[in-house]
């Protein structure tokens, strides 16, 4: 009797799961062989080295988890992908750009510096600009989004928004590249902005600079996250956002605005992707219509990292993401050209073995 | 006038004519409750008094206005609060986040309060919980919750569907005198039941549905006494 259980139980285990389990024993027994490999036999970074490998990592993650809320507030209220969401960024990345140009056109001369103009002459006025018009152009764009390409489409099957939005990534991609032009532009930052100029500090051996660019995006993105947690928390539009999400009509019999609830939705998640796009342009420093792609589709990737749908998974989620593209490549053993794939290889393992994400658990458990 | 006026109204779900002219008033201060059967329509009605479901033809007034025209959260607002079927509660926030959801259209914060007092009054349990996801209450405490959450409204007339669905009967008892406490209070109240016996027994008036049309109309009294209502459901032979 004891053993004919005993054969149960291993049939009980399926085949798929013994292949998950010896994929996910050689893929973690590799990352410890090479993190031994790294650190202890054969050290070929010093502390500064990886120092600096992970403030690049909390920066860009910063970045990434400001767009991945994007995507997952819109997941949590409509259940669907916007993909177009990385194009809300460009669109926003643009829209500092144009007020960086055009108040370095305005000359501000002094006697020191005939050639000093208001961008230099008043650099916290100028990014706050920026941020202003880049966040608004977004927030417009992720409204008007909404009320042309998913809107109509409310009753549809899922898959037909999905496909709305990838034309919507497409045309906004094109529109953008009609407007202005294919060619890749740089990102005129204000004197004391310019990239590569930071704090020094000494590490180890080495000395690590934090870069301006890279502490206002971190700070920046840091503030407005926990902005956005007070407000889906504590005030009555973020309990009507939460309340919409679970369930429509019932919302609507509280007297909810349930088709502006939406509206907001894309507003809010539309003004954080503006804001990641100026970021993006300032710490990186180019600019073209092809350039929120890849952010968006990372950012796709970390927001299904935490549990899409999650809010705080999508933080954690790109912030892992930022900090994985940056010291994955050493601790594989990988050339950093192949940071991509390491991102989206990511993407594959998480669908594979935790389709719900880091802390997607409890939303799937209650959505059923 | 009566407060809530429903005249002949149709109702379709694509192609499944729903409701076939149903027709009812409720008077100011009544319990008047629906009776019938599984797809009677008893739900639909009360989603289309609602707005969550439009009808195709008839008029519902409320007060004399007519209501067709507008959207659930704005009939929410001329004060009148469903609880729906299957309490509907919002599971992932907590009970005090609830019950705000439920005054979420009043600006009169002193108002708010004293209805969060009379419902915690009504059902100290919810007090006790208030910090408590709602998605964790049991079936008795989550009715509690969605009457609750529809009393934060301040509602002149309270629709309620099916209160007592999945409750254990003692249960059923409680939130029955419940109801009529809160009707004594001076709420309207139009009620959805299949437990016909205690539907009849708090209410004014009844009105008997068959799929999709009222088949009866009477005092609650007469309809307990009367033989087709007996046998069809109270159970009686």
């Amino acid at each position: 009797m004891g053993i004919h259980n005993a054969v149960k139980n291993i049939k009980s285990i399926s085949a798929y799961q013994v292949i998950q389990f010896v994929i996910g024993a050689l893929f973690i027994g590799y990352i410890l062989w090479r993190l031994n490999e790294i650190l202890r036999v054969n050290p070929i970074y010093g502390p500064d080295t990886w120092m600096r490998f992970a403030i690049a990592g909390l920066i860009l993650g910063s970045v990434y988890a400001l767009i991945a809320i994007g995507y997952t507030l819109v997941y949590g209220i409509l259940f669907m992908i916007n993909f177009a969401h990385g194009e809300i960024m460009m669109i926003g990345a643009f829209g500092g750009y144009f007020v960086f140009e055009a108040l370095n056109a305005i000359p501000t001369p002094t006697a020191a510096d005939p050639e000093l103009t208001f961008l230099s002459a008043q650099p916290v006025i100028s990014v706050l600009l920026a941020f202003i018009v880049g966040m608004s152009v977004s927030a417009l764009s992720g409204y008007f989004l909404e009320k042309i390409a998913y809107r109509p489409l409310r009753s549809a099957p899922r898959l037909v928004p999905l496909i709305s939005a990838i034309g919507a990534s497409i045309f906004l991609q094109n529109a953008g590249q009609l407007l202005f032009g294919a060619q890749r532009r740089d990102y005129l930052n204000p004197e004391v902005l310019t990239r590569g100029n930071g704090w020094e500090f000494p590490v180890g051996e080495g000395t690590v600079i934090l870069p301006y660019t890279g502490a206002l995006t971190f700070v920046l993105s840091f503030l407005i996250l926990i902005g956005l947690f007070t407000l889906v928390q504590r005030t009555r539009l973020g309990r009507a956002m939460r309340a919409v999400a679970e369930n429509k009509p019932v919302a609507a019999l509280m007297g909810v605005d349930v088709d502006g609830v939406i509206s907001r939705t894309f507003i809010i998640s539309g003004a954080m992707a503006g804001a990641a796009g100026v970021m993006w342009g300032i710490h990186l420093g180019l600019v073209y219509y092809f350039v929120g792609f890849i952010p968006g589709i990372k950012a796709f990737t970390a927001a299904v990292l935490g549990g899409i749908g999650n809010i705080p998974g999508a933080m954690l989620g790109g912030f892992f993401l930022g900090i994985v593209e940056a010291i994955g490549p050493p601790i594989l053993g990988l050339s950093f050209q192949l940071k991509d794939v390491i991102a989206f290889g990511i993407l594959v393992l998480v669908l594979i073995f935790r389709p719900t994400g880091i802390m997607g658990e409890v939303l799937t458990e209650e959505k059923v | 006038m009566p407060m809530l006026e429903v005249h002949n109204i149709h109702t379709y779900y694509d192609n499944i004519h729903a409701l076939k002219g149903v027709s009812l008033s409720v008077e100011q201060g009544e319990i008047v409750t629906l009776i019938g059967g599984n797809g009677a329509g008893k739900t639909t009605t009360l989603r289309s008094i609602s707005g969550l479901r439009k009808t195709s033809r008839g008029s519902i007034r409320l007060n004399g206005e007519e209501l067709g025209a507008y959207k659930p959260h704005e009939i929410v607002s001329k004060s009148v609060s469903m609880v729906p079927e299957g309490r509907g509660v919002f599971a992932r926030l907590s009970v005090a986040e609830n019950l705000d959801m439920g005054a979420y259209i009043r600006r009169d914060r002193k108002g708010v309060e004293a209805d969060l007092e009379r419902v915690f009054e009504i059902f100290p349990r919810l007090k006790e919980r208030r910090k408590q996801v709602a998605g964790t209450l049991s079936g008795g405490e989550q009715q509690m919750l969605a009457i609750g959450r529809a009393l934060m409204a301040h509602p002149t007339l309270l629709l309620l569907d099916e209160p007592s669905m999945g409750l254990a009967p003692i249960l059923v008892e409680s939130i029955f005198e419940t109801i009529q406490q809160i009707n004594q209070e001076g709420t309207t109240i139009l009620l959805v039941e299949q437990n016909a016996l205690m539907a009849l027994s708090v209410a004014n008036r009844g009105y008997v549905l068959q799929t999709g049309e009222i088949v009866l109309s009477d005092t609650a009294a007469n309809l307990k006494q009367n033989e087709m209502v007996q046998k069809a459901y109270l159970g009686m032979e």
